[in-house]
């Protein structure tokens, strides 16, 4: 507009350049579809294990009802008559997980109160990056520390009125340990959330006769709920899909309980387990593996998208 | 007679002060305790979280600290845990961390190029792709050792249970946390920069490789370190791609010969239930954390050193 106006002002007609390019760049064409094709790549990642999974599952109902898949008789899939009641080690990985949860999360939300409730600026620019560095150390390291500290640990300390001592592999032990593992988690991601939430709503708060601990509980964590629900449901989904700690410390027998002093199998374990033995290509050994990892890639999904519905519904959002 | 005024007023203002000091400058004894009880509990918490974590570090330091020494590095894996030690372990490794960094670093960092700096989001494929990222890095490590055997080891790739099939899987494994610590450093460049960039001309690919790209390498370069340092303590995807737990000769290479890496010969050590083969894990886990905590720290000195401050 404001060009055309002085146009019409100035007696000499100015020379008008066209703003697009004088050539067209096919080189750059060339390079923005190969980062496109970068992209794609990940969209292929997440097809790639769809179609991975799909295949050999499909071949695996031909063969066991999804009746029997879904039953709670033996899980036996390797054995020369073969049963295949899946609970069992949907039992055992929820074994595990349960006290993941009763240990870790308490854990982690304390934590992330204490570090955006209570700490000095200085704790926490001490406390949470080592924590964070502490989330990174490989999951081999703690199956170790779960099978040859606190294994031996529950044993010493086992109140003889709850009966004989958890064995060598137990699932309290790998729960316990999990549940550790998930703390820098929980606690990171629930103290950014809470934060976020204003000063101004703790000042609020202070200003109405609040203590420190009813600010906290009644003001913060309710503001910041979406984003502590979301930290709590990675935990839980972390811990239902690790493998080294229950396949080192948690044992390989599956069974329907959730008693913490037993040894049982969970689906992770199950499959490095039978993996790490020789599978013939396309037996019902091979097959049941990708099934089972089916399942986990299922729970793990249907976890994963709860949280974000979570995080949409109870987010409160600040200015 | 205007100073003894005020000096009553303000006597009178101070009493008033006392009384509602009295009455609501102290809080009830019963929230007293509960918030001290309180304030103990998150800090117990707090200190229990990390005492464990470093409890893990320190007894596996403590155990495994007598076969610490330059043996544990250049013997083969043995059935004698006198003369056990890493090397096929440590060569599977560095070998399977080359494969990562040659796939992970074009692929992470062209499609965050490609995301932050070009795709149009509010095309629905564009959107897709973002969706798909943050799912991915959701499922389960194991998953990702499925989809190797499935997909690199046998079917399509049939790679067979080579080093790379190895590296190919812990890149999947990877490539959204890549993508993500990528796309978070070129979005902290400021747009500024870019705007001064085109508005001289410059193209959009001119813009993003000689403006955009050079301040955020630095941070680039940390997140993919952060990425590999999560790479090297995989273990289970591992399992399942042919990093078969005993081997006692060094890898042939990239796409042929069996391989192990130094996680899973760790695994193999814990697994065995004589005490001598535990010690031998545990001075694994040390040599393990020794080169998360050198990979760590560099990435740290990096983003110090050559962070950019807008």
């Amino acid at each position: 507009m404001a060009s055309r106006e002085s146009a019409a002002g100035s007696p000499v007609a100015p020379v008008r350049r066209p703003l697009t390019a004088a050539r067209p760049r096919y080189g750059e064409k060339v390079i923005i579809g190969l980062l496109g094709f970068c992209g794609l790549i990940s969209v292929a990642v997440t097809v790639g294990i769809v179609a991975a999974l799909v295949g050999p599952t499909i071949d695996f109902f031909e063969e066991v009802s999804l009746g029997e898949f879904l039953s709670t008789q033996e899980w036996a899939p390797t054995f020369s008559d073969p049963s295949f009641g899946v609970f069992n080690i949907v039992a055992g990985s929820l074994n595990v997980t349960l006290w993941a949860i009763v240990t870790g999360i308490p854990m982690g939300l304390g934590a992330a109160v204490y570090l955006s409730e209570y700490a000095s600026e200085r704790v926490r620019r001490i406390v949470k990056p080592t924590l964070e560095v502490l989330a990174g150390v490989p999951t081999v390291a703690f199956g170790f520390f779960a099978l040859t500290f606190i294994t031996p640990l529950i044993r010493d300390v086992w109140p003889a009125f709850l009966g004989d001592p958890p064995g060598i592999f137990s699932a309290g032990a790998a729960g316990i340990v999990l549940g550790l593992m998930v703390v820098p988690i929980v606690a990171s991601i629930s103290d950014d959330a809470m934060r976020a939430v204003p000063h101004a709503l703790r000042e609020g708060a202070y200003a109405l006769g609040g203590t420190r601990m009813q600010v906290a509980t009644r003001v913060v964590v309710p503001g910041a709920l979406s984003g502590i629900v979301a930290s709590f449901v990675l935990g839980i989904s972390r811990a239902i899909g690790e493998t080294m700690v229950v396949l080192i410390a948690a044992g390989n027998s599956p069974k329907l309980t959730l008693n913490p002093a037993e040894s049982i199998q969970t689906m992770t374990a199950f499959i490095a387990t039978t993996a790490t033995g020789d599978v013939g290509f396309g037996t019902i050994t091979y097959k049941t593996l990708f099934a089972v990892g089916a399942l986990l890639f299922l729970i793990t999904l249907a976890m994963n998208l709860l949280s974000i519905r979570l995080v949409r519904r109870y987010r409160e959002i600040y200015e | 007679m205007t100073t003894h005024a005020s000096r009553t007023a303000d006597a009178t203002a101070r009493a008033a002060g006392a009384a509602t000091r009295e009455r609501l400058g102290s809080q009830p004894a019963g929230d007293r305790v509960r918030g001290l009880l309180f304030q103990i509990v998150v800090f117990s918490a707090a200190l229990i979280a990390i005492a464990g974590l470093i409890a893990l570090i320190v007894q596996a330091a403590a155990k495994g600290w007598p076969r610490l020494n330059s043996d544990l590095l250049t013997n083969q894996p043995s059935s004698q845990a006198e003369e056990g030690g890493f090397q096929s372990a440590i060569f599977g490794t560095l070998l399977i961390m080359a494969g990562v960094i040659v796939t992970v670093v074009p692929l992470g960092i062209g499609t965050a190029i490609y995301l932050e700096e070009f795709a149009d989001n509010t095309r629905w494929y564009n959107r897709l792709i973002e969706v798909n990222i943050q799912n991915l890095a959701a499922v389960p490590s194991i998953v990702y050792g499925i989809l190797g055997l499935g997909i690199i080891v046998r079917g399509p790739l049939n790679l067979g249970f080579v080093a790379y099939a190895g590296s190919l899987t812990l890149s999947l494994l990877v490539l959204p946390t890549v993508i993500l610590a990528c796309r978070e450093t070129l979005r902290a460049v400021p747009s500024s920069i870019r705007e001064a960039a085109l508005a001289l001309g410059a193209t959009r690919w001119q813009t993003t490789r000689r403006q955009v790209l050079p301040a955020a390498i630095p941070g680039m370069v940390t997140g993919v370190i952060l990425a590999l340092s999560r790479a090297i303590g995989e273990t289970a995807p591992l399992l399942l791609v042919g990093a078969t737990v005993f081997v006692t000769f060094n890898p042939d290479g990239p796409f042929e010969g069996s391989y192990t890496a130094l996680p899973v010969a760790i695994f193999n050590y814990v697994a065995r239930p004589q005490e001598e083969f535990r010690i031998l894990a545990a001075a694994g886990i040390i040599v393990l954390l020794g080169v998360l905590l050198v990979m760590n720290s560099f990435a740290i000195w990096l983003r110090n050193r050559y962070a950019t401050r807008w």
